[in-house]
């Protein structure tokens, strides 16, 4: 397909730091290729920005292959764009017409508080994390091969389907409450399936949804937007998990 | 089990709310089917039919027991869905400049607090209307009379104050010219008509200066209702409401608010209870459809046709 330049216009959040207001700026940028993913062409205008002496555009990203989750643009009223299934560095500019206007806003949510400009904080989730989404392993130089554990295939597929989420924070971003159920589920999921994770089930589930619940993020209504908008498909299956572990750990809990 | 979590975490809530609105879902199906007796038996039989179930409705223990329980999940689901609402919104504390959430969720998942509490108004002027007047108003109430047999054995007779040797059978035949406080005995033999009856509590019958309970009447909601819907019932006591149309759109309007917010409630009470299952998950959601639009459609329907039959 050969490749074709766009003329856009762009309205991107422009906030100085956590504690200043921030407003809608709007830019023009010209020649941009269709070909370039959108962080490419936030590149392209930042160089711009630069050439006019002004302050570039701050936003998050790093693999720059829909691995790490980092860039966490809401693009034209949707999480990572237009397009399902990608994060913001896979949206390719063919996806927009030309002339037209793109409005690029941070993810909203109490949990996520603005840093800079399109970046935001989203330590809220590794402290969910660190709560109890892992196994304690003894690493002491005496531990057995994974492998030694038999394992379902079918609960191994839907274990490894939960753990395919990179904590973008898309599912917060796109829910209307502001909810954090499929992060947490998807977490809580990954380990519920299979009997490494089984030991800490229990505690697992109470002290991620405590967590979740401290940081401040909307309760589930079920809407079902955060597993459309997922970059991985995760399914709000995993979210009916998370609800089945946590009653089986209110129930039982000492 | 720890008190806090099983009221106050995020998840124990959802729970709440879906044992709350599963169970309101079988108080429309009970509901629903008393309603239904409005239209499928027309006539005296169907209006004696209606009152004979109003009463055994309000007076049988079980259904008591069942209906605290339906005005307690229904505070429990407003409080509850009202406090999730609330935390919802302050978990976005700045708005987006540009949202397309249509494009990812439905319209009615995205509006269940706005839905159910248009559901609570309307709950609130539906029992104002009717169960308010059925069982709390000192307002006078139509009453249904049929006619009673009651058998007396020796002593006296209640409407004649006369000692009786035998046993004999009296048949009382109450009738009602329409107003409530006027009600008459009419002498089977004779077919004279007496005054020696008097209504004491709204629905019993006393003999005159004797003070014998002679029956019982019921509570005529069956006239209540048909008259509230536009049809005349003044030969009973009520005249038809003058508001009829006004009533049944706002009826009909109230089951559509229903109907969406079962579109997404019903599925959505499995999904939070932690039911996803792809075998039973299919099923449950396609009877959900199924159920938001029958229940409300037939509620609607009752009304409509109380109305176009006036």
């Amino acid at each position: 397909m050969a490749s074709k330049f766009i003329n856009i216009t762009l309205k991107i959040w422009r906030q100085k730091n956590g504690t200043t207001k921030g407003g809608l700026e709007t830019y023009g940028l010209n020649n941009v290729s269709t070909d370039s993913s959108f962080l490419e062409m936030l590149d392209q205008l930042n160089e711009q920005l630069i050439n006019e002496r002004k302050e570039p555009v701050a936003f998050d990203h790093d693999c720059r292959e829909g691995i790490c989750g980092s860039c966490s643009l809401y693009i034209n009223g949707r999480a990572h764009g237009p397009d399902r299934g990608v994060t913001t560095c896979q949206l390719h500019m063919r996806t927009f017409k030309d002339g037209e206007t793109i409005y690029v806003e941070p993810w909203r949510s109490r949990a996520f508080p603005v840093i800079k400009d399109l970046v935001v904080d989203r330590s809220a989730f590794d402290r969910i994390q660190q709560a109890g989404g892992f196994v304690s392993v003894n690493t002491s130089g005496r531990t057995i091969d994974a492998n030694a554990t038999p394992i379902p295939k079918a609960d191994a597929d839907k274990a490894f389907e939960a753990a395919a989420c990179i904590g973008c924070g898309a599912c917060v971003a796109s829910c209307k409450n502001g909810s954090a159920m499929l992060f947490v589920g998807a977490k809580v999921s990954q380990y519920a399936l299979l009997p490494q994770g089984k030991v800490e089930a229990q505690q697992r589930v109470l002290n991620m949804v405590r967590q979740m619940d401290e940081e401040g993020f909307g309760n589930c209504t079920n809407t079902g937007a955060c597993e459309v908008e997922c970059p991985k498909g995760i399914s709000i299956e995993n979210i009916a998990r998370m609800n089945r572990e946590y009653l089986k750990a209110i129930v039982t809990e000492d | 089990m720890s008190k806090s979590a099983l009221l106050s975490s995020s998840i124990a809530k959802k729970y709440w709310m879906a044992i709350t609105g599963l169970f309101l879902c079988l108080f429309l199906v009970g509901h629903l089917l008393g309603n239904l007796q409005l239209i499928l038996k027309t006539g005296e039989e169907g209006r004696r039919a209606f009152n004979e179930y109003a009463y055994f409705m309000s007076h049988n223990i079980v259904i008591k027991v069942m209906s605290y329980a339906t005005y307690l999940s229904i505070l429990f689901h407003a409080i509850d869905g009202i406090m999730l609402a609330v935390q919802n919104k302050k978990a976005r504390p700045v708005a987006y400049a540009y949202n397309k959430p249509g494009a990812n969720s439905s319209s009615a998942s995205r509006n269940m607090a706005v839905l159910g509490s248009a559901i609570f108004i309307f709950i609130a002027i539906h029992m104002s209307n009717f169960w308010w007047k059925m069982k709390y108003s000192s307002d006078p109430m139509p009453l249904h009379l049929m006619t009673k047999d009651i058998s007396v054995s020796m002593g006296q007779n209640p409407l004649t104050g006369q000692e009786m040797k035998n046993t004999i059978t009296v048949t009382y035949a109450l009738t009602t010219n329409g107003d409530y406080i006027e009600y008459s005995y009419i002498d089977p033999q004779t077919k004279k008509k007496m005054d020696i009856v008097e209504v004491k509590d709204h629905v019993k019958f006393y003999a005159k200066d004797k003070d014998v309970e002679i029956g019982e009447g019921y509570k005529d909601l069956h006239s209540l209702t048909v008259a509230f819907f536009g049809q005349d019932r003044s030969k009973e006591g009520v005249p038809a409401n003058k508001n009829a149309g006004l009533a049944v759109t706002l009826y009909v309007l109230a089951m559509l608010v229903l109907s969406f917010h079962l579109w997404h409630g019903f599925a959505s009470a499995f999904q939070s209870l932690g039911m996803n299952h792809p075998r039973y998950t299919p099923a449950i959601r396609a009877f959900g459809k199924v159920f938001s639009i029958v229940v409300p459609l037939l509620f609607a329907i009752i009304p409509i046709l109380l109305f176009i039959n006036k």
